[in-house]
């Protein structure tokens, strides 16, 4: 398969200009400064491109809700601030490739009328934002960024803004809030941030990978990239595979691939380590539900199931999950999912900024009951509970967060119910691992094998 | 009398200058940043009213702020501080023996200090460096696949010679 946005990693020297320019870094910036802004955007409608931040919603789409009002300054805003457990590949992309990021926005910011243009991060991403402003300072030093671009009369700057900890600044109208120099209490929307954004002002936030992805798209035209994948999962996209596997990392993969072929294949994560089983996989982040090992390599329909967005949420969440943000954690046979779902619920307790009372609330009773399951004071009646809770926060909440923190303990009830009741049903070992439920039906080995 | 250092006022210059005239707030997360670094790593009230006087807002905009972010520190630290990840990812690869072990190893638990001021043991949540862990933050750095002896390592490093930590 060909690479688009790795292709080049392994080359020394390509995170500086030198070496990347000469491998045909910053091609699509002359390609795009020729066409006109709304042709840029017309490409990228045409790739089929969805945000690769974890919603999915097609970037080009996104890119013509901006409002065009007279005088006012337009702003694209690049969101680095990947913190989704399990995802760690915008990072990759900004410590070894810098200059794909800050040709993408370039790019970018052409399209939607930017002339400044910041790059938000997560503030322990630290010593990231010295290696993208060396690279924001090679480019603008050799002609690509500041005033007048390649005689084109369109200025651009790029800023790197360093954020200070806090999950819910990657949601978009919280980042703004944050970028503002406040607290990151989400906004209500409408008005959306393509009409009022940062200062209230028009203004556009896209992923790290959408944007990096936007540099192919120019380079090979929109309906070539689109024909990359398979049906509305166009082009390629970028894989953190983390947990219990032999080769944990992040991966390019087209979306035409099988997640067993992603599990088990030595080119990809290379299976699992010491001889077990795969027993369950989050593969979208932590957000996404969790699936045991019999419903994420088939689906329930007992079909293949693919490393792309209509496959993996096939079944719904009755019996599917969601391509996410792209975070693959794969459990191994030994892991206990009550003690996961109690850290994830943990993470979002944290990570509530509390505007909400149902998240502000929920998260915290959740975290509780979890607790009390994972460590044998737990009774019967509070799986029901917990359930009760969590159906109480999703949908009910100003942002994402609140579905984020309730789908991962919906999905470890729905598909590992018999766990919780075990951890009830035997406080004394409740934090004993490798219990020997046998949900961890592997499709692969037969049946007569299993615990 | 609380004052940043030539150098860092001149940072702080630059960052206002990213944005538009007026809105000199925004600078207000990098300061802070910028204020940790050399004010011995914590805000005390006085170093936030001085940020609040440098940006032209009020000293509770400062507070509000500082209160929300989990990486300002808002009572004093240890020199070096091991920030480790406990979330799920990290708990899979065994992150729970690290917390232990280091905790162990220097007679603290999470959220305490040494009595010699020298080592803070902090956990965090998700640290985006999943596909590495167990791990942890150490000033501006990520030390990552640690196992005990790498963390007896870091340990002997901390006492012997003087870690960069920005």
């Amino acid at each position: 398969m060909k690479k688009l946005l790795l292709e080049k990693d392994h080359i020394e020297g390509i995170r500086f200009y030198e070496t990347y320019r000469r491998e045909g870094g910053y091609k699509s910036v002359e390609k795009a400064l020729k066409m006109s802004p709304a042709e840029v955007v017309d490409e990228v409608k045409k790739s089929g491109l969805r945000g690769r931040g974890g919603a999915g919603f097609p970037t080009g789409l996104k890119w013509s809700f901006i409002a065009k009002p007279e005088g006012v300054p337009r702003h694209l805003i690049c969101n680095a601030d990947e913190s989704e457990p399990g995802t760690f590949k915008d990072r990759y992309l900004m410590e070894f490739i810098p200059h794909l990021l800050v040709e993408g926005l370039i790019i970018s910011s052409y399209a939607l009328g930017s002339n400044v243009t910041y790059i938000y991060i997560r503030g322990e991403y630290a010593w990231i934002v010295d290696i993208l402003e060396q690279a924001i300072a090679e480019a603008k030093n050799n002609g690509w960024l500041g005033k007048n671009i390649l005689g084109s009369g369109f200025d651009c700057e790029i800023y790197v803004h360093r954020g200070s900890g806090a999950y819910i600044c990657g949601e978009e109208t919280a980042l703004i809030e944050s970028l503002e120099g406040k607290r990151g209490n989400p906004r209500i929307k409408p008005p959306f941030p393509a009409v009022k954004g940062l200062w209230q002002r028009p203004t556009v936030v896209n992923n790290v990978e959408s944007i990096a992805a936007v540099v192919p798209i120019i380079n090979m035209g929109g309906d070539e990239y689109a024909k990359i994948g398979v049906g509305k999962s166009t082009g390629t996209k970028l894989i953190s595979a983390c947990g219990n596997i032999n080769k944990p990392g992040v991966y390019e993969i087209d979306m035409t691939i099988s997640v067993e072929e992603f599990i088990y294949s030595d080119e990809y994560c290379g299976g699992i380590p010491n001889g077990k089983r795969l027993k369950a996989c989050i593969p979208g982040g932590s957000s996404v539900p969790i699936l045991p090992a019999n419903l994420l390599l088939k689906t329930a329909k007992g079909e293949t199931r693919y490393m792309n967005y209509e496959s993996l949420s096939d079944g719904g969440f009755a019996t599917g999950s969601m391509m996410g943000s792209g975070g693959f954690i794969v459990f191994d046979e030994d892991q206990c999912i009550v003690r996961h779902t109690y850290t994830l619920s943990r993470f979002y307790w944290h990570e509530s900024c509390g505007q909400c009372s149902p998240c502000r609330e929920g998260t915290g009773w959740m975290e509780k009951i979890l607790k009390n399951i994972e460590y044998g004071k737990g009774k019967m009646k509070d799986i029901d509970l917990l359930w009760h809770v969590q159906s109480n926060i999703e949908g009910n909440t100003i942002c994402p967060l609140g579905d984020a923190a309730a789908w991962p303990v919906a999905a470890a009830i729905r598909h590992f119910r018999d766990e919780f009741e075990w951890h009830v049903l035997n406080p004394e070992e409740s934090q004993r691992r490798n219990f020997g439920l046998a949900h961890y039906a592997d499709p692969l080995i037969p049946i007569g094998e299993l615990v | 009398m609380i004052q940043f250092s030539e150098e860092n006022l001149k940072k702080v210059n630059e960052l206002i200058s990213h944005y538009p005239e007026g809105k000199q707030k925004s600078a207000l997360l990098p300061v802070l940043h910028i204020a940790q670094q050399q004010f011995d790593n914590w805000l005390d009230v006085p170093v936030m009213d001085y940020v609040a006087s440098l940006l032209n807002i009020l000293p509770i905009e400062v507070y509000e702020v500082a209160t929300f972010y989990s990486m300002y520190n808002l009572k004093p630290v240890g020199k070096y501080m091991f920030e480790v990840c406990r979330t799920g990812p990290c708990m899979l690869r065994g992150s729970d023996d690290i917390i232990a072990y280091i905790g162990e190893k220097l007679g603290i638990k999470p959220g305490e200090t040494t009595s010699d001021g020298m080592f803070t043991l902090k956990t965090v949540e998700c640290l985006g460096a999943c596909g590495y862990a167990p791990m942890m933050q150490m000033g501006k750095y990520y030390r990552e696949h640690l196992t005990k002896e790498k963390v007896d390592e870091i340990i002997e490093e901390c006492r012997t010679q003087s870690v960069n930590l920005n």
